[in-house]
C-alpha cells in the first residue's frame, strides 16, 4: 500500500521537480531580461539579448495552422467512424489512425524536410501569385522561401501529427451521443447530416472544443519535425511561407552549444513552454471532464 | 371509423428518398462525401510516408548497415546504424524497466486503494496533464537535474527522460484494465482470507496482466521514436557502448536527425535507412501488443 502510493506520488513528485529545477537554472535569464524576456524580439546570444517574442510568435503560428488544417479532417474522421462506416471498415479505419499515431516524430520531420518542403514550392508560388496582390491577405501569402522551409510546412506537418488525438477524444465525445437523440432526430425526418448537425453536435459541442485545446497543446510541444521544416530564422512576418522558428527548436538546436547565461535563457524558453502547455491541458481536462460528466446525466 | 377510411384513401404519406426536396438532398450528400473524404485526406500522408521510408531507405538496407559502426564522416559512404540500434533498445529498455513497475503499482494505488480520495483524483488528474507535458521539456528537466550536476551525458540520462514521458501512460493503461477486473474475484479472494496486497499480487494482477503488457509496449513503442528528449542527454558516439551508465550514447532517432540535417546525399541515405530501421522496431512493439491484447483480453462484462 505505501509503496503504491508512493509510486502514484512520484507523477507530483517529478511535476514538482520539473517546476523547480527549470525555472531554478533559467532564474540568471530572468533576471538579466526581466519581462522583456517575452516581450523583446531580438535573440543575440552574443549579445546577451534574449527575447523569445519571435518564437513563441512562431509556435503560435504553426499552431494555429496545425488546427485549422488538423480539426476539420479530425472531426469528420471522428463523426465517419461513429455514424457512417459500416462496421465491416470501422476496425481497419482506427488502425490506420493508430498508425498514424505510431510513426516517430522524426520520421515525419525526415518526410517533410526532403520530400514534402522541396514539393510545395510551385504550390505556394501558385498562391502567392493569385492571393498576394489582394492587400492584408497579400501579406499572409507573401514571397514563398525557396528551401520551402517555412511556417506553413511545418503547419502542415504538425497538422498530421495531431489528427490522432483529435480523432479519438471526438470519436469518445460522439459515442456519448443518446441513441434516443439521433433516432428521434431521424424520426422526425431529418436527413443522416441533418441529424448530425441538430443531434450529435449541439451534444459534444462541449467535447470537441475540449479535444482541440487538447491537440493545441500537442502542437505547441511538437518539436523535431517543425526544427526539421521551419526553416531556422528569427523574425515576426505575416508570411507563412515565410521560414521562422519556434520554442522548442530554438531549445533542441542551440542548447548543445551554449554555456552560461544563453543555457539559462534556453531553459527559460522551456519554463515558458512548460506552463503554457500545462495551462491548456489543465483546460482542456476540466473542459471534457466536465462536457462528459453532462453527457452522462443526460443518457441516464 | 370514418376519419381512417378518410386518411387511408388519401395515402400514406411519402416518406422515399424522393420526396426530400433537393436542396436537403444535395445537401446531406455533400456533407457525407467530406465526412468521408475526411478519412481520405488522414490516409494519403500515412501511405506517402510509409512509401518514401520503404523505397529510399530499402536500397540502404544490409547486413552491414544494421551492425556497422557509424562512419565518422557523414558525406562519405558505409558505415552503419549498429551503435544506434543498440543504443535505441538499450535506453528504451532501462526506460521502461524503470517506468513500468513504477506506473503497474502507480495504477494499484489509484485503482486498488486511493478509488475516489481526493489524493488519488489530484494524481489521476496530474498524470493526464504530465502526459501532456513535451517531450522536450522531459528532456530539459533531466539536462537540468542529471547533466548539468554530474557534467556528463549518458544513455542512462536518456533513459530517465523517456521513464518520465511513459510513466503516465503506463499509470493510466494500467489502470483501466485494472477497472476491467471484476469484483467478484476480489471479494472471493478476501473472504478466503487473503489480505488486499495478498489478493493483488496473486488475484488482480493476473487477471489484468495481458492489458498492462500490452499497454507498456504501446508506451515503449512510442517513447522509442521520441527523439527531442534523448538528443541533448545522451551525446554522441560512433562506436557501440554497451554500457548504460558511462559514457555517452546514440539512438537512432538522434541518427535519424542530425543526417536528415545534412546536405548530402549519403547522409540523407542514411536517414531513411535509419528510419526504416527505427520504424520497423516500433511496429514490431506495436504487433506484439495488439496481438497480446487480442489474444488475452478479459471480456468486457
Amino acid at each position: 500500500m505505501i509503496l503504491a502510493l508512493a509510486a502514484g506520488l512520484l507523477v507530483l513528485a517529478v511535476l514538482a521537480l520539473i517546476l523547480i529545477t527549470t525555472s531554478r537554472e533559467a532564474w540568471p535569464a530572468f533576471t538579466h531580461m526581466g519581462l522583456n524576456f517575452i516581450t523583446e524580439r531580438t535573440w543575440d546570444p552574443p549579445a546577451e539579448v534574449f527575447g523569445a517574442l519571435a518564437f513563441i510568435y512562431g509556435t503560435a503560428l504553426v499552431s494555429l495552422i496545425a488546427l485549422i488544417f488538423a480539426v476539420p479532417v479530425s472531426i469528420g474522421i471522428a463523426l465517419f467512424l461513429t455514424e457512417l462506416a459500416p462496421r465491416r471498415l470501422r476496425g481497419p479505419a482506427i488502425t490506420v489512425i493508430d498508425l498514424l499515431a505510431a510513426v516517430p516524430s522524426v520520421v515525419f520531420g525526415l518526410w517533410g524536410v526532403l520530400v514534402v518542403a522541396p514539393k510545395l514550392v510551385p504550390v505556394y508560388r501558385w498562391f502567392h501569385d493569385v492571393l498576394g496582390g489582394i492587400p492584408v491577405i497579400g501579406s499572409v501569402f507573401a514571397e514563398p522561401v525557396g528551401s520551402g522551409r517555412s511556417f506553413m510546412t511545418a503547419g502542415l506537418i504538425v497538422a498530421i501529427m495531431i489528427v490522432p488525438i483529435i480523432t479519438s477524444i471526438s470519436r469518445e465525445v460522439f459515442s456519448t451521443v443518446p441513441r434516443a437523440d439521433k433516432d428521434a432526430a431521424l424520426a422526425l425526418g431529418a436527413t443522416k447530416w441533418e441529424m448530425i448537425k441538430g443531434a450529435v453536435f449541439p451534444h459534444s459541442f462541449g467535447g470537441i472544443v475540449g479535444a482541440v485545446i487538447l491537440g493545441l497543446g500537442r502542437a505547441m510541444g511538437e518539436t523535431i519535425a517543425i526544427t526539421l521544416v521551419i526553416g531556422g530564422s528569427t523574425q515576426i512576418t505575416p508570411n507563412v511561407f515565410a521560414s521562422g522558428n519556434a520554442m522548442p527548436s530554438v531549445i533542441v538546436s542551440q542548447i548543445g552549444e551554449s554555456t552560461g547565461t544563453f543555457t539559462a535563457a534556453l531553459i527559460g524558453l522551456g519554463v515558458v513552454l512548460f506552463a503554457m502547455t500545462v495551462l491548456i491541458n489543465t483546460l482542456a481536462q476540466a473542459i471534457v471532464r466536465r462536457a462528459e460528466a453532462r453527457m452522462r446525466g443526460a443518457t441516464s | 371509423m370514418t376519419t381512417t377510411l378518410e386518411r387511408t384513401s388519401r395515402g400514406a404519406p411519402d416518406l422515399t428518398r424522393r420526396a426530400l426536396s433537393s436542396r436537403r438532398r444535395i445537401t446531406n450528400q455533400v456533407a457525407l462525401g467530406a465526412i468521408a473524404l475526411a478519412l481520405v485526406i488522414a490516409i494519403v500522408p500515412l501511405g506517402l510516408v510509409v512509401y518514401s521510408v520503404i523505397s529510399k531507405g530499402g536500397g540502404i538496407m544490409s547486413g552491414e548497415f544494421l551492425t556497422g559502426d557509424i562512419s565518422l564522416s557523414v558525406r562519405r559512404a558505409g558505415g552503419g546504424m549498429g551503435p544506434a540500434i543498440i543504443g535505441t533498445l538499450l535506453i528504451t529498455g532501462g526506460a521502461a524497466l524503470m517506468a513500468v513497475p513504477l506506473g503497474v503499482l502507480g495504477a494499484i494505488y489509484l485503482n486498488e486503494y486511493g478509488k475516489q480520495r481526493p489524493l488519488a483524483r489530484l494524481i489521476r488528474m496530474l498524470a493526464d496533464i504530465m502526459t501532456g507535458v513535451p517531450s522536450i521539456i522531459m528532456g530539459l528537466f533531466i539536462y537540468t537535474i542529471w547533466v548539468l550536476t554530474f557534467e556528463a551525458r549518458s544513455g542512462f540520462a536518456g533513459a530517465l527522460a523517456l521513464a518520465c514521458l511513459m510513466l503516465p501512460v503506463v499509470i493510466r493503461s494500467t489502470e483501466e484494465m485494472l477497472k476491467l477486473v471484476p469484483d467478484e474475484l476480489r471479494q472471493a479472494s478476501l473472504a478466503l482470507g487473503a489480505r488486499k496486497w495478498r489478493t493483488t499480487v496473486t488475484v488482480v494482477l493476473p487477471a489484468a496482466i495481458s492489458g498492462i503488457t500490452s499497454g507498456s509496449l504501446l508506451a515503449i513503442a512510442r517513447a522509442a521514436g521520441e527523439t527531442a528528449p534523448i538528443i541533448f542527454v545522451v551525446g554522441a558516439v560512433n562506436a557501440t557502448n554497451w554500457n548504460l551508465f558511462s559514457g555517452e550514447n546514440t539512438a537512432l532517432p538522434a541518427q535519424i536527425f542530425s543526417n536528415a540535417s545534412q546536405p548530402f546525399q549519403i547522409a540523407q541515405d542514411r536517414a531513411w535507412g535509419a528510419a526504416l530501421t527505427l520504424i520497423a522496431i516500433v511496429l514490431i512493439f506495436t504487433i506484439i501488443a495488439r496481438f497480446i491484447a487480442n489474444r488475452f483480453a478479459i471480456k468486457e462484462r
